[in-house]
């Protein structure tokens, strides 16, 4: 019998749980990454290998303690080295003396019959096609309304009263939307979340600064691996737009919410008209359409050594400097000190504030009162 | 007379400012952190308090730099303000037409870009040593030469030798290599100030556009080797300004100042005299969920005024007021 058990990334796994029981799977849930994740995982991977690796090695290996062994993960195509990680990660599991079976999901649209072989793999009930296309569906529901509650908290979080309330009452409305099981239930649970959220005491009358946040998938999905910077900046007072959310990203060419119906590719095209691998293009695109939308300002997101967001990192002055518009680029790994990292976001969200006053008021703000000019 | 206290607690330095209604400065302190920040604080408050005239009223409290939390507690901050804001607020106080500010300090480095007296960009490297005040401080110990004259002998360097600068390791072993085949040492400090002005320009100062006015401060500021070596490398003349070296903790006063005066406020400053106060830190590991995060607490007297190192508000500790 398959235990099966897949990455943690944010809140999706709620989703992806639902989806491999409907299938008739044993599904070994991941924990949320801790310190203890990340010592495993830095101690059986390469040292040079970026962050995501280390991760997911730490993850897999305490979902094997909890009697996982086959592990569904996604490869990828394009020069970015994490489309091997799930090769290597099995390599290094085996060598450490653990069978597991690697199910790696390829995109479907350029390999096809890897995606049915998969599908078949994971499905030891035997349902029928139509049966698994409405489990895939439901389970894309449920993605949706875990992508939409997470996304209303982003704007609620900088204008709630009560330090924490927003933070508190998500993890509340999470298990609603977790206890659904049917198309049916999941949105009605949806729509009491989104309602409570809503609910939730906020002053409007706060200065509005929004931050888009763009960079690499996995620093950018699963706040462990980013020192939870969404949930820090709407503490800040910042309403943040994050460029990735997995529907979104499973979607991908099908942008249309923007302003000007561009996608991020035609965006990034001026800057980088090739495919560098990873989401090094997308960070540059969604800079220029973030800046387009008229944002205050933009943070990268990267794992250190991570070379296509290098590539975009080098390239983002030049963007910054043609839409006049900040950008702060962090490049995350092991470290799990703040405290780096909240000075350069206060400082970054000061510099914004007051260049936002300055454009209100037109007056120089910046000199305390009493200041010789 | 009535005054503002501003607190810029570093890796390296801890530096005190008592500044007046006008901006004048009427005290300043640098003193040494040695790892001590909760013991340096008290002694600085301890220290200052002498240098003040009678009747004076501190106002208003600020605090910064990477201790600012710690001493926010302990002194009753009213602002508690990154480095960053804090420098910049300063050095457009001395310098109103500055569009760049350069920062060397004990453990950090940072550039800071203004356009019309705003921050528009700024980048900060963390502990890398090279490019910092402590690996200066270092090689002058290992050459045997007080740090205050090592600036002064790159300038009687006539003919500097190239050293490698992005990794203190490199740079260190390329010392010891020059000074054996006999080059004179204040070539060598000469050459080693201009490694550390390229690797900042490199690393920190990347994609920066550095206009004139440009201003020099924190600690590394008072090396005239570095300065000249910034202004040959941008061929740009450099102002170093006065207090130059406590910099952030004026930032931090006039933010002191700016957050009582429009806000109308009275201070929350608790005295000079918790200078005789008994403090100490304590941590422990909290078990309330696999992150196992360290939270450090510290006490004064025996209530504890603050916890860090949480990722939940588990332990937060409800400020008054």
């Amino acid at each position: 019998m398959r235990k099966v058990t897949f990455p943690h990334m944010g809140e999706s796994y709620r989703a992806f749980k639902m989806l491999l029981n409907d299938l008739g799977n044993e599904v070994i849930l991941p924990p949320r990454p801790s310190l203890k994740t990340l010592n495993l995982g830095v101690q059986f991977t390469p040292e040079f290998a970026c962050f995501p690796l280390k991760v997911l090695m730490g993850t897999y290996l305490e979902t094997i303690e909890k009697g996982a062994n086959t592990l569904v993960t996604t490869g990828g195509v394009g020069p970015c080295r994490a489309g091997l990680y799930s090769e290597l990660h099995k390599k290094i599991l085996h060598d450490l003396g653990h069978p597991i079976e690697m199910i790696v999901f390829e995109p479907p649209r350029l390999y096809p019959f890897n995606f049915i072989r998969n599908v078949h793999k994971l499905n030891p009930g035997r349902l029928s096609i139509k049966a698994i296309i409405n489990c895939i569906k439901k389970g894309w529901r449920k993605l949706q309304a875990l992508d939409n509650a997470e996304k209303l908290t982003h704007i609620i979080r900088p204008r709630e009263l009560k330090k924490g309330t927003t933070t508190q009452k998500y993890k509340q409305v999470l298990e609603w939307i977790d206890n659904a099981n049917t198309t049916s239930d999941i949105i009605e649970a949806e729509a009491a979340a989104l309602e409570e959220l809503h609910k939730i005491p906020q002053d409007h009358g706060r200065l509005d600064v929004k931050v888009g946040i763009v960079g690499e998938i996995y620093v950018l999905l699963e706040p462990t691996a980013n020192l939870e910077i969404e949930e820090t900046l709407g503490n800040l007072g910042v309403e943040v737009e994050r460029s990735m959310f997995l529907t979104g990203w499973a979607r991908d060419n099908t942008w249309k919410e923007t302003v000007e119906g561009m996608t991020v590719k035609d965006a990034a095209h001026p800057y980088l008209p090739e495919l560098i691998g990873g989401h090094g293009r997308d960070s540059i695109g969604n800079t220029v359409l973030y800046a387009k939308r008229k944002f205050d300002g933009i943070i990268q997101l990267a794992p250190f050594t991570c070379i296509p967001e290098i590539v975009a990192r080098t390239i983002l002055p030049a963007v910054s400097k043609d839409y006049n518009i900040p950008v702060l680029t962090f490049f995350l790994d092991e470290q799990t000190g703040k405290a780096g990292m909240n000075t350069r976001l206060e400082a970054f969200v000061d510099l914004m504030k007051r260049k936002k006053l300055k454009k209100q008021h037109q007056a120089d703000i910046l000199l305390p009162s009493g200041a010789i000019i | 007379m009535q005054a503002y206290l501003g607190i810029d607690v570093g890796s390296v330095s801890t530096n005190l400012v008592i500044q007046d209604q006008a901006g004048k400065i009427i005290a300043g302190l640098y003193l040494r952190t040695k790892g001590r920040p909760v013991e340096t604080i008290q002694a600085g408050l301890q220290q200052i308090a002498q240098l003040l005239p009678e009747q004076l009223q501190i106002c208003g409290v600020g605090t910064t730099g990477s201790g600012r939390y710690l001493a926010g507690v302990m002194v009753g901050a009213d602002v508690v303000k990154n480095e960053i804001t804090a420098h910049a607020v300063a050095a457009s106080y001395f310098i109103p037409k500055v569009q760049t500010i350069l920062e060397i300090g004990g453990q950090d480095s940072k550039i800071i870009i203004l356009r019309d007296g705003i921050v528009t960009d700024f980048a900060m490297n963390t502990v890398c040593a090279a490019g910092t005040g402590s690996f200066l401080d270092q090689q002058a110990s290992r050459l045997g030469i007080p740090i205050t004259e090592f600036g002064n002998l790159a300038l009687k360097s006539c003919n500097p030798v190239r050293i490698a600068g992005r990794c203190t390791v490199f740079a260190e072993s390329d010392m010891i290599h020059k000074q054996q085949m006999g080059h004179p040492i204040p070539d060598i400090i000469n050459g080693l100030c201009e490694a550390l002005v390229r690797n900042y320009l490199n690393n920190i100062g990347k994609g920066k556009e550095i206009l004139a006015p440009v201003v020099f401060q924190g600690g590394v500021a008072a090396n005239t080797g570095i300065k000249m070596a910034f202004e040959r490398a941008l061929s740009m003349e450099i102002t170093v300004p006065p207090h130059h070296d406590v910099m952030g903790a004026i930032g931090a006063a006039m933010l002191a100042k700016e957050e009582l005066v429009d806000m109308h406020k009275t201070t929350r400053f608790k005295g000079f005299s918790i200078s005789g106060l008994t403090y100490h830190t304590g941590s422990f590991d909290c078990n309330g969920c696999p992150n196992n995060c360290e939270i450090a607490q510290i006490y004064e007297e025996d209530n504890v005024i603050g916890r860090w190192g949480a990722r939940c508000p588990r332990w937060d500790i409800i400020q008054e007021g």
